[in-house]
């Protein structure tokens, strides 16, 4: 029986056929009873589940998912992983996940191929490059490796680029991120699952909450489509639905669930190294392993819940993919879809105890929930386990829209998440 | 591409409309009114799953109306004009 | 595989037409009316591609969009494009076709070598290995040969794709059987109808599956029906895809024209949809069933009977039903030995002349290298072959059924998925609906798709007609050797055993684990085996295990389809002045701000201009295109007190006549927009917002008038583009206008600053705001757009005595900012509220209610330590600061950003640099001297009121 994986490991199982792999993660019935129980089985519920069962020496816990763990956001999105953010708050905190991912394939002994070829945010005009100078400067100050890219800098890491000066939108340079890469989004949450299972985590696929147990003003466990669980603490990360189980406890949030359409085109060989975004064209794009190129865009015009792509963004989308890199007009589009993301007033995730006291929040992710769940999972952790913030979840309460300190990206910076 | 009822332009796509909030979210005025009740207004949203009942406009005429839908199907039940005497102080 | 070209026969190909092209260097011969698939196969070529992982060699699967191996790149007479289907691409006389994934070609692979390995690296064994001592070691190794096609970086595109809409009662989808029958009777009842197929004629299996129809051949009754679907006014489209259905029913298409046009895209927005896109034969699972010369049973008859090409001498086919048994005898009629495999024993149809049939009998595994050289069957036989075509039965193509939300139920019966509860406005007939049935059978149901009776107009299937047995051969779990299931992807059963092994038992979970599907045919020939083997291993049925959700595309889409003429400015327009070819010939260069393309300066040697136009701007007189300000005009019983309520200043008590500078808030208490209100009577206002922000204010505007105001109360009309707005400033302003003869007083004490006067210029109207942005006397005047030039032309003529400049924006910037003027989005960011920037009159005073009251008096509107408006002084000597550095402190060891430059500039006036800055505590702190951190350089500078330049505002009368 093979537990360890390594390369050894692999020769060892070729040799005698791969029939000694253990299953990456258990699947037993739920108890009736846990320390602690997290909604969600996505990459921030997992990773939530490990950090309790490692760093808290909680593991008589349960994650709860109503489908497929990774079956969310998780398997959705287009796998970028950075932390280039203009304010203190929000480089603590994204810089947090960036380091434990750069850890992460050690950690949890399962390569989750962080692939950091960089990422670079093309500036349009002299205004943009100002406003680039100061977010790298805000970056550098923070401890952010963040470079200001002169266009021949852009053209050395993405030659493909449209450097025309009479383009749409030409290329003045760019803020650089060294650092900043992809992941394979569905290793992430099958590596964290596989540890925490081995924790003692139990993992329950199929299991949908479809009420909270309140008991005296707290919040004691759960109604599931696989009977009820009791448990004094609840941890929710469940991005795209959070406003659905809120109002199952009782409570509002500062939310809109909104479809962010992905796609990616054939597989070809090597032609981008590393992630671009530019905020002309507000096209996010990179290419991965296998070949295909990446494609993330603009939000649809509709609040929505139905996770299906859509006929005007996508033509949006790919006419500006088309004006960033014109050689990809020989491309075909081989898979369209969506993903249903929290968006919250100033863009920036909620993390810490709701209106109902006992259950915790981890959500409003917006679109950039991926790169942050080796953070979101430290942090709902730590939360279920002391009942407390730490200083780097404080500023992300849900009080902050009562106290007006929105921690808004896009406000001081310009550049959305 | 979703097809959408102006009540004053008829049917016309969605590319021509713009999402304005969730209908029946009173602007509480006035100095006094308590952090937390200007931050309900400002910022706490139903955001349902299923039936939801929505202010859009249509920016090529520029009319707010009241769209009631499905936030899944998409399915578009009614599109009304907004009633501004409801509306009004 | 012996495969050739017979002498005679092939009902799509041309042979007065010869063509010639090459594959992998090599020339091949063909006919007009040929595939590249078709061609291949008519000289022989076996191998034609390699596979993604293991590069195994690979040949021609299929004859259609479901081909998951003959893949190549294409280059020459048509447009470039990588991974196109050799299967559906004609043959186009002087194309290059390349093989995908494979150095130097094909037939021999340099990396052909990684097979050797497989065992140790079966799915997903990435996710197992390549962490020590990092994945960046490995990574760029693995990038290097992954990838199928290669994109050519020189690639120039050969025009934009057409787009075309279109509204129709009804769209058929599949020009088979089912689909010609629906389409005609709808057509003959009076619908406008749309007929769509993705191959290049319609037809379907008609045009090559034995069958006749009212008597007549099936040839003679489709061009028959194709013409009364014409005749009564329907479109029917060949090499066209339905892609996908999107929300409210809305269909993509994407035409293929097949002659170097890029291809069309199609937004149809049918009444109703009728789905009869037929079905996919599926492989049968044996071992090493992926070599070249094993090929889909339908396949081979399609090649013989459209192309005229025997796919092999000796041929084995296998099946689990009845569709085999035609293709059998057609082979063996074409001279083929044929031996039929049929895994049933019984209830078997009638077995073709010159077919040896085997029955109750499976193949266990198939035998060759390069190609095929025989088969052994589950008893131990061998048989030798050539050619193995295989039925392993159908799946039907429900695709676009799925898409619209449609559920799918499963037939035991039929051995497939089928659609279940209808979908609004969606119907599916023939074998998308059914699977493979008789043709009448597919008739019925084309009837009841359009709500037809069965009447004389429902064709009849008058000829014998095949009946469609089958029996479900899935794999089985601990087969022997290596049994594929994807094979573009190189997936085995032994594949998804492992990932039922590790607990990757989620139909998503297999598929991401794997990457079952997830190649560029999306599973259509893989994705049932995997699934059922999926069920045999836990334990579960087919249905309990479920289908993948299917996305759109249905087949792979060129992105250029998408794009149409959205390209540079077509995508994403500027908006233009009124008189920018004055501009042009004054020598302006233009930059975009704000989304208006506007003169940054004049001259090509940027610094100099701009510095030059700045300074003589102060000493005589400027002349400046302000025309992008908005002028959004507020009428009505209540308008005045709709702009108190706008406005964080109060508006109200202006005098008409007059105008007032404020503030814009958004509800949190942000500053939105700054700008002058102008009151021109009692009940009638113009905002002046920012350029930029016209669209956002006008819709602001409309939304609380809307909501709050009422219709009859207020009416607003946004008035930007129909005026110019060309401003005259500096201390000779008044002297230039003079000149113009407008017919108004410009005295003083009659147009004091910030009042506006009424004239004429020529015969048009025109109005005089004496407001200032550069801190000196001036008038801006608006003129109708169409007569601007004149004005602006007569301008000129009167500033020559005055040595009057003409400034661009970037000259503009300088001159407010040696004032301390703000530009609302530069100088102020998404968290600045008006007393940050010295207002605090009516946060602290006024009684009314306003937009975003309420948000300045939050935890954090009250703070002390707010960024604030301040000037910014370097020492004499030095250079400007530059914008986006951060002022910094120092806390405990670490440096802490306090705010930042927002705007610096070198002034020519003062002959120093001027900066503006939003400084934590700044209005406090004038005469600090703080640390300026850019891009890690340290500099010093002291903190001054954001006035530079003539503090007392004496050139504002001077």
């Amino acid at each position: 029986m093979t537990r360890r994986y390594s390369a050894l490991s692999l020769i060892k199982e070729g040799l005698a056929g791969q029939k000694g792999w253990q299953p990456a993660w258990r699947s037993p019935e739920p108890k009736k009873n846990y320390d602690a129980v997290i909604i969600g089985g996505g990459g921030h519920g997992l990773a939530t589940a490990y950090y309790l069962a490692r760093t808290h020496g909680i593991s008589n816990i349960a994650v709860l998912e109503k489908g497929w763990i990774g079956g969310g956001n998780t398997g959705r999105n287009t796998t970028v992983v950075r932390s280039n953010y203009y304010y203190p708050e929000s480089v603590a905190i994204y810089g947090l996940a960036h380091r434990l991912y750069e850890g992460l394939s050690k950690e949890l002994n399962y390569n989750v191929m962080l692939s950091q070829r960089g990422m670079v945010f093309l500036c349009h005009s002299i205004g943009e490059m100002e406003i680039g100078a100061r977010t790298v400067n805000a970056m550098q100050i923070n401890g952010v490796d963040a470079e200001m890219f002169s266009v021949d800098d852009v053209r050395r890491v993405a030659p493909a680029l449209n450097f025309a000066p009479d383009a749409r939108y030409p290329v003045f340079g760019g803020v650089w991120q060294g650092r900043a890469g992809t992941a394979r989004h569905d290793a992430v949450a099958w590596g964290y699952a596989r540890a925490a299972s081995a924790l003692g985590v139990d993992i329950i696929q199929n299991c949908e909450v479809s009420d909270f147990i309140i008991e005296g003003g707290r919040c004691r466990g759960v109604q599931t489509s696989r009977g009820t669980i009791r448990t004094d603490r609840i941890g929710m990360a469940v991005a795209g639905h959070s406003s659905v189980l809120a109002a199952k406890a009782g409570f509002r949030l500062p939310i809109n669930s909104y479809a962010l359409q992905a796609c990616v085109s054939e597989p070809v060989k090597p032609i981008l190294d590393t992630v671009v975004l530019s905020p002309g064209t507000g096209v996010y794009v990179s290419q991965s392993d296998k070949g295909e190129i990446v494609i993330g865009g603009a939000l649809d015009r509709t609040p929505s819940y139905g996770q299906r792509g859509n006929l005007p963004t996508l033509e949006n989308v790919i006419s500006g993919l088309l004006e960033m890199f014109p050689a990809f007009g020989q491309l075909k589009l081989m898979r369209q879809w969506a993903g249903i993301v929290d968006v919250v007033p100033d863009s920036s995730p909620i993390i810490g105890e709701s209106p109902l006291p006992g259950l915790f929040l981890n959500c409003g992710w917006g679109t950039g929930g991926f790169k942050a769940i080796p953070a979101g999972g430290t942090l709902l952790a730590n939360l279920l386990a002391t009942g407390k913030h730490n200083d780097i979840s404080r500023p992300f309460d849900l009080d902050r829209f009562v106290t007006g300190r929105l921690l808004d990206e896009a406000a001081g910076s310009g550049i959305a998440h | 591409m979703q097809l959408f009822h102006c009540p004053f332009c008829g049917q016309r796509d969605e590319t021509e409309f713009h999402f304005g909030g969730e209908a029946g979210n009173i602007r509480p005025d006035g100095a006094d009114v308590t952090s937390e009740r200007w931050a309900s207004y400002l910022y706490l949203r139903d955001n349902p799953k299923g039936a939801v009942r929505e202010v859009w406009v249509h920016m090529t005429c520029g009319e707010f109306f009241v769209m009631a839908r499905d936030s899944v199907s998409h399915h578009v039940a009614s599109t009304t004009s907004l009633d501004c005497a409801e509306h009004a102080q | 595989m012996t495969a050739m070209r017979l002498a005679s026969g092939g009902s799509a190909i041309d042979r007065a037409r010869p063509v010639t092209f090459s594959f992998d260097g090599r020339t091949v011969s063909g006919f007009a009316g040929d595939t590249i698939a078709s061609a291949l196969l008519a000289n022989d070529v076996a191998v034609v591609a390699r596979s993604f992982k293991y590069h195994r060699p690979r040949g021609i699967w299929g004859a259609g969009v479901e081909e998951p191996n003959a893949l190549v790149d294409v280059s020459g007479s048509v447009a470039v494009t990588p991974n196109t289907r050799a299967t559906t691409e004609p043959a186009v006389e002087g194309m290059a076709a390349r093989s995908v994934n494979a150095q130097p070609n094909a037939a021999s692979d340099r990396n052909a070598f990684i097979d050797r390995f497989a065992r140790f690296i079966p799915a997903a064994f990435y996710y197992k290995t390549f962490m020590w001592p990092d994945w960046h070691l490995f990574e760029p190794r693995i990038r290097a040969v992954a990838g199928l096609g290669a994109v050519d970086r020189d690639w120039q595109s050969p025009g934009p794709a057409d787009q075309l809409n279109r509204h129709c009662d009804l769209l058929v989808v599949g020009a088979g059987p089912a689909g010609l029958a629906a389409a005609r009777l709808a057509a003959t009842a009076g619908q406008s109808v749309m007929l769509v197929d993705d191959q290049p004629a319609p037809g379907g299996s008609l045009r090559h599956r034995a069958s006749e129809i009212d008597g007549k051949p099936a040839s003679l009754w489709i061009d028959e029906t194709v013409a009364a679907i014409a005749q009564h006014g329907g479109l029917v489209l060949s090499s066209t895809t339905a892609f996908g259905i999107y929300d409210h029913n809305l269909v993509g298409l994407n035409q293929r024209h097949g002659d170097g046009r890029p291809d069309t895209l199609w937004r149809v927005r049918p009444r109703r949809i009728v789905l009869a896109a037929g079905a996919i034969e599926r492989p049968l699972p044996f071992a090493n069933n992926d070599l070249p010369g094993i090929m889909s049973a339908d396949a081979a008859l399609s090649y013989l009977r459209r192309h005229a090409v025997l796919v092999g001498k000796r041929v084995v086919v296998a099946t689990n039903n009845d569709s085999a048994y035609e293709v059998a005898g057609a082979l063996a009629g074409a001279g083929a030995d044929v031996t039929l495999i049929d895994m049933r024993k019984d209830a078997l149809p009638r077995l073709p002349g010159g077919v040896r049939l085997v029955a109750g009998r499976l193949i266990a595994s198939a035998r060759g290298k390069m190609r095929v050289e025989g088969v052994t069957l589950d008893d131990g036989t061998l048989l030798d072959a050539d050619c193995v075509a295989v039925s392993g039965g159908w799946t039907p193509t429900i695709h676009l059924f799925c898409q619209a939300r449609g559920k799918l139920a499963w037939s035991e019966q039929r051995a497939a998925f089928l659609p279940g509860d209808p979908v609004e406005g969606i119907a599916v007939a023939g074998a998308a609906a059914t699977g493979i049935v008789p043709l009448s059978e597919a008739f019925e149901s084309a009837a009841s798709a359009v709500a037809a009776d069965a009447n004389e107009a429902t064709p009849r299937s008058t000829g014998a007609e095949a009946t469609g047995g089958v029996m479900a051969a899935w794999p089985i779990p601990g087969a022997k050797g290596r049994v594929w299931i994807d094979y573009q992807n190189d997936v085995t059963a032994k594949d998804v055993e492992l990932a039922a092994r590790e607990n990757f038992i989620s139909v998503e979970h297999l598929k991401r684990y794997t990457t079952l599907g997830m190649a560029t045919d999306q599973g259509k020939t893989s994705n049932l085996a995997g699934l059922a083997l999926m069920g045999a291993v836990t334990g579960r049925t087919v249905p309990e295990v479920g289908t993948t959700t299917y996305r759109p595309p249905f087949t792979p889409v060129p992105l250029a389809s998408f794009v149409g003429v959205r390209t540079g400015e077509l995508m994403s327009p500027v908006r233009r002045l009124p008189i920018e070819n004055a501009h042009r010939q004054q020598g302006a260069v233009f930059q975009e701000y704000g989304g208006w393309l506007r003169p940054a300066h004049y001259g090509a040697d940027a610094d100099r201009a701009i510095q030059d136009e700045a300074r003589r701007a102060r000493q005589s007189v400027a002349l400046f295109d302000g025309s992008t300000l908005g002028k959004i005009e507020v009428m009505g019983p209540k308008a005045a007190e709709f702009v108190d309520f706008i406005y964080y200043n109060t508006m109200s008590t202006l005098k008409p006549g007059r105008c007032r500078y404020g503030f814009m808030l958004s509800e949190n208490g942000v500053v939105f927009d700054d700008g002058i209100l102008v009151r021109l009577g009692v009940n009638r206002f113009v905002v002046s917002c920012s350029s930029s922000h016209v669209a956002s204010v006008h819709a602001r505007l409309e939304e609380w008038r809307q909501d709050r105001f009422g219709r009859d109360a207020v009416y607003i009309h946004n008035a930007t583009a129909e005026m110019a707005t060309l401003t005259v400033s500096g201390p000779n302003s008044r002297t230039l206008l003079s000149a113009l003869d407008l017919g108004l007083s410009l005295d003083d004490a009659e147009l004091p600053h910030m009042a506006i006067g009424e004239g004429r210029f020529e015969q048009d109207p025109v109005r005089v705001a004496r407001v200032s942005f550069t801190g000196d006397r001036s008038y801006e005047v608006s003129i109708r757009a169409d007569r601007a030039e004149r004005l602006w032309a007569r301008m000129h003529e009167a500033g020559k005595a005055l040595d009057a400049v003409t400034i661009g924006l970037e000259a503009l910037m300088i001159l407010r900012a040696e004032k301390g003027y703000i530009v609302i989005g530069k100088d102020t960011d998404g968290t600045t509220m008006p007393h940050d920037l010295g207002v605090e009159g009516p946060r602290s005073k006024r009684a009314g209610e306003y937009v975003g009251r309420r948000s300045l008096f939050t935890d954090v509107a009250v703070s002390g330590s707010r960024q604030q408006l301040v000037g910014l002084a370097v020492a004499p000597g030095e250079q400007a600061l530059a914008t986006g550095a951060h002022g910094i402190t120092r806390e405990g060891g670490r440096i802490k950003s306090q705010g930042f430059v927002t705007s610096s500039y070198f002034s020519p006036t003062l002959d120093r640099p001027i900066a503006l800055g939003l400084i934590e505590r700044g209005a406090s702190r004038h005469g600090e001297t703080i640390d300026i951190q850019h891009l890690g350089m340290l500099r010093r500078a002291t903190i001054t009121a954001p006035c530079a330049f003539d503090a007392s505002g004496a050139r504002l009368n001077a």
